[in-house]
């Protein structure tokens, strides 16, 4: 095993179309592994995606279980991953390993349900909500070469939406 | 060797004025860092991180003409240019209610005292002329948690007659 470098924008390999894995054999599982390491040695880093070390094959994973009190499937392995369904919108403030020193707020679909295969090419379709669903939806992003940049509604929080709607004037009893 | 400065610029909003002030200082080579602009009642506002060979008296020289022509007022600090050393804020706290003097002093003078540390924070006058509303966002690192915080906002909003949210920033690194 071993923890491999992660690409830093302005490498352009980071803005690629990554390709379907074809072949799920103990070379793919080997990278697997590998990749699962490099997420792990990310002080707060819940996911990563292939094209991010520079693999580019649509490959993710996320593990947000140290998160606390939050619903999630613990570590996942999603390969070829589609959206199939979605709902609902909140915005949250993500990072990337591939952007050093920046943050921004993003929208992401608040429900997702995510088709893809497993490490051994076995399908999976897995319902997942909230964070665990920002952190899918950030790391397949990069499986299309968008980064958060691409997707940002606002550097800070300043007057988020929730705080707005508590300003609307009540109505009034006629 | 070249040295930070905060360009500080403030005068009647008017079509024209960043891109006329930024070309002059890219053609006197300058370099620029960070940067916030905002209109604030009406007026332009803006900061601006400026690295140069010159001193103050050089970078006057650069874009007095334009501040002249614009009748903007400007203000020039060398400073420490800190880049790529981004503290990340860990709560967002909104405060708001019916403007009179005084919200701003002892919202802030309360989470001081609760070790919070102010990172950014904008405020804006909304509602009518009969009823101005008062709105400040600020985000910025609860040192010593954020159970006290609350505690001291839910304090503040009994006592002052204001509104009071906090949420904590869970910043997503993927």
């Amino acid at each position: 095993m071993a923890v491999l470098d992660i690409l830093v924008y302005p490498d352009p390999r980071l803005k690629q179309i990554s390709k379907p894995v074809e072949h799920f054999d103990e070379a793919l599982r080997s990278f697997i592994r590998d990749l699962e390491e490099t997420m792990r040695a990310g002080p707060g880093s819940v996911g990563l995606a292939a094209p991010q070390v520079g693999r580019l094959e649509r490959i993710v994973i996320v593990d947000v279980s140290c998160k606390p009190k939050i619903k999630h499937h613990g570590r996942r392995v999603l390969i070829n991953p589609e959206i199939s369904w979605r709902k609902g919108s909140a915005v949250g403030r993500e990072g990337c390993r591939s952007v050093p020193d920046y943050t921004g707020n993003v929208a992401r679909s608040k429900f997702i349900t995510v088709r893809a295969q497993d490490e051994f090419g076995r399908a999976l379709e897995l319902q997942m909500e909230r964070y665990e669903a920002r952190a899918v939806q950030h790391e397949m992003d990069h499986l299309d070469g968008l980064l958060l940049f691409d997707r940002l509604v606002s550097r800070r929080d300043l007057f988020r939406r929730q705080s707005q709607e508590a300003l609307l004037p009540k109505p009034k009893p006629l | 060797m070249k040295k930070w400065f905060m360009l500080i610029l403030v005068g009647k909003d008017q079509p024209g004025i960043v891109a006329q002030i930024t070309r002059a200082l890219y053609e006197g080579e300058c370099n620029l860092g960070e940067a916030s602009m905002v209109r604030l009642g009406g007026n332009f506002t803006v900061m601006l991180m400026v690295q140069s060979a010159g001193d103050e008296q050089a970078l006057d020289h650069l874009i007095g003409p334009i501040c002249r022509s614009f009748n903007l007022r400007h203000h020039v600090d060398a400073i420490e240019g800190e880049l790529l050393h981004h503290v990340e804020p860990d709560v967002r706290i909104t405060v708001y209610g019916a403007d009179r003097a005084g919200i701003v002093a002892e919202a802030t003078g309360v989470l001081t005292e609760k070790g919070f540390n102010i990172l950014n924070l904008e405020s804006d006058v909304g509602g009518t002329e009969e009823h101005p509303i008062y709105v400040m966002t600020i985000e910025g690192v609860a040192e010593q948690g954020i159970q006290v915080l609350e505690e001291a906002l839910q304090k503040l909003a009994r006592e002052k007659g204001l509104e009071t949210q906090l949420e904590p920033i869970d910043t997503l690194i993927g």
